[in-house]
């Protein structure tokens, strides 16, 4: 158990180790330099010369790497081109911002999921399995912007019931925040449903056909206990690892409804970063949504080994 | 060879091939849901090939004093900050991202099938080594990744199709190897071996055209998905460039009056990404269901 979870720690920081590669890869061929972008197209070429070795980015790679990477390591993330400013505030409160989005998202899709993927699976190949099913997948591939777009059109412009805009102001009560905070999570929980629906309705099936449901049902319980006692707590293993690689697939939707409901998150930090240019404030925001996404998907793995007894116990003996 | 995968081999064959590519088809015609999605599919290549025909308007065309105009006869979807006419734009914007999507899709199943078929096929090293910069690329969120590499070396079509194809690649070659491991345990392969085949001409040859139902299914639901790609990124101003209609591109160009209450401008493109989206969907899961019984 101990050597399996080190062994993940292992991987998790290998796989960041290569993000930040390819992070810094990117942001390196990106044309144009960074002193002309900062002092546009009229300033002399001597002082963008000046800046750009200010910066230090008119050393070899390797060594920007390093000065990098170790600046990282103690926690300095670098400063902001655009701000003048350390980049490590501006994300740590975007990073809080998202994961109020982001919670809210999971609060209201993962019972959502797990209870439409249960029902597909109870009525398999039926209308309903199909409804669920067909509904589920083509919601997970329109856009999150698309559906947002339509929730505004109905909700914010045409109803006025919600506010267009997620963030609620500095200061303003759980309550007004949350219901800005609502119609920006449907699209995030619109995309996740069809997963989490799929994960659950194929681990009911396989808890369905089982030996165990069949002989829970041939000893005579009724068939609403067969299925709480017997089929959900074994459906349900597999669907925690997919909520919690799903944690992947929402920080990347969140850039696009951030942007699309000007909220400040820090998908709209690194938007903003990438359309000004602003290297260090868009390679930490990568890197940070990377660390966020191995964090969530390594606690996935040792909730799967500590929930599954086949697991536990073989890992102890 | 063990002897277990070789005596599960005349059943495993049998089942593979039921009939020809005609009988597929014909299962795939007799579902509603193909039908449907294939009718809305159809319809959009259409306005691809040709838009510029079928559009009422010329979709660049501005009219200043018709800006932000309601539905109306003269407009059915109305017009846009500039005065042109949003329907027009809705039907010439669906051939680049169509284009691009295709595209980057079928570029992604070429790379990622003859990875897949490479890793699966040799093993050992090559299928240690690649599985691992495989493993680190999917760990990542494929918008993040494709985000990142645009911003860097700048949009453009060509750049979209080789972005969205290599971030691809990773996902296509995992579903490929899985397939060329089963494939691997069967006799036929043996067979061939025996009969002195290289390994490039089995891959070719033998595996290739038995994976082929898999990877098919795999290139369907990859088109979905780049369409979702390329539709984001342009939404993001990253994707096709202004003044070519695009649907994701024209939502963020008029989003911003959306709060004004002119919905139109953004709406119709949107629905129009929903039904293409909706549309592949349809298709690819009846083409799955048709090609697993």
């Amino acid at each position: 158990m101990l050597t399996y979870i080190l062994r993940r720690l292992g991987l998790a920081v290998l796989t960041l180790w290569l993000l930040s590669v390819i992070v810094f890869v990117a942001g390196q061929i990106l044309p144009g330099d960074p002193g002309r972008a900062i002092l546009g197209p009229l300033a002399a070429e001597s002082a963008v010369r000046a800046l750009d070795h200010q910066l230090g980015v008119d050393r070899p790679l390797i060594v920007q790497y390093w000065t990098w990477i170790t600046g990282l390591l103690h926690g300095n993330m670098g400063t902001s081109y655009s701000y003048r400013a350390p980049v490590a505030p501006f994300i740590g409160s975007a990073l809080v911002n998202s994961l109020k989005l982001a919670a809210l998202a999971f609060v209201i899709v993962v019972p959502l999921g797990i209870g439409g993927g249960v029902i597909a699976a109870l009525y398999a190949g039926k209308p309903a399995d199909r409804i669920i099913s067909v509904a589920g997948l083509s919601a997970a591939t329109v856009p999150e912007f698309v559906s947002g777009i339509v929730l505004i059109v109905v909700f914010a412009v045409e109803l006025k019931w919600l506010p267009n805009q997620a963030s609620a102001g500095a200061g303003a009560p759980f309550g007004s925040q949350l219901r800005h905070l609502i119609l920006p999570a449907i699209p995030l929980v619109l995309v996740l449903f069809g997963y989490i629906a799929r994960m659950a309705r194929a681990g009911t099936i396989e808890a369905l056909n089982s030996d165990y449901a069949r002989t829970a049902t041939l000893k005579g319980l009724p068939r609403s206990v067969v299925i709480r006692r017997h089929i959900l707590r074994n459906s349900l293993l597999p669907t925690i690892t997919v909520i919690a690689t799903q944690t992947g697939y929402l920080v990347g939707g969140l850039v696009v409804v951030e942007h699309l409901f000007t909220y400040q998150g820090i998908g709209n930090l690194i938007w903003t970063a990438a359309n000004g240019k602003d290297f260090p404030m868009l390679e930490a925001g990568v890197l940070t949504l990377g660390a966020v996404y191995m964090v969530a998907t390594l606690i996935a793995d040792v909730l799967y080994t500590v929930l599954n007894p086949r697991l536990r116990l073989g890992g102890e003996q | 060879m063990s002897a277990p995968a070789a005596l599960s081999v005349p059943a495993a064959q049998s089942q593979r091939r039921p009939g020809g590519a005609n009988s597929t088809l014909r299962m795939l015609l007799r579902k509603p849901t193909f039908l449907a999605g294939g009718v809305i599919l159809l319809f959009w290549v259409v306005c691809a090939a040709f838009g510029s025909l079928i559009a009422p308007h010329d979709p660049t065309a501005q009219q200043l004093l018709a800006t932000n105009a309601p539905p109306s006869a003269a407009h059915w979807f109305g017009t846009d900050q500039l005065g042109r006419d949003v329907l027009s734009r809705v039907i010439v914007g669906s051939r680049s991202i169509l284009l691009i999507s295709v595209a980057s899709a079928v570029l992604g199943t070429v790379l990622g099938t003859a990875l897949g078929l490479t890793m699966g096929y040799l093993g050992g090293l090559v299928d240690l080594l690649a599985g691992r910069v495989v493993e680190a690329v999917l760990a990542l969120p494929v918008v993040i990744v494709a985000f990142l590499f645009i911003v860097a070396v700048g949009p453009s079509t060509g750049t979209l199709i080789l972005v969205i194809g290599f971030v691809f690649t990773p996902l296509i070659a995992r579903t490929v190897r899985s397939s060329v491991l089963v494939e691997r345990q069967l006799d036929y392969l043996a067979s061939a071996r025996l009969l002195g085949a290289g390994r490039v001409s089995i891959m070719a040859t033998e595996v290739l055209p038995n994976v082929l139902p898999a990877v098919m299914v795999e290139f369907t639901v990859r088109v979905g998905y780049a369409i979702f790609t390329v539709a984001t990124l342009s939404f993001l101003g990253f994707g096709v460039q202004p003044p070519t209609p695009d649907w994701g591109g024209d939502i963020y160009a008029n989003y911003g009056v959306l709060a004004a209450g002119y919905w139109w401008e953004t709406l119709f493109p949107a629905l129009a990404i929903a039904s293409l989206v909706v549309a592949i969907n349809l298709v690819a899961d009846s083409a799955e269901q048709v090609l697993a019984s």
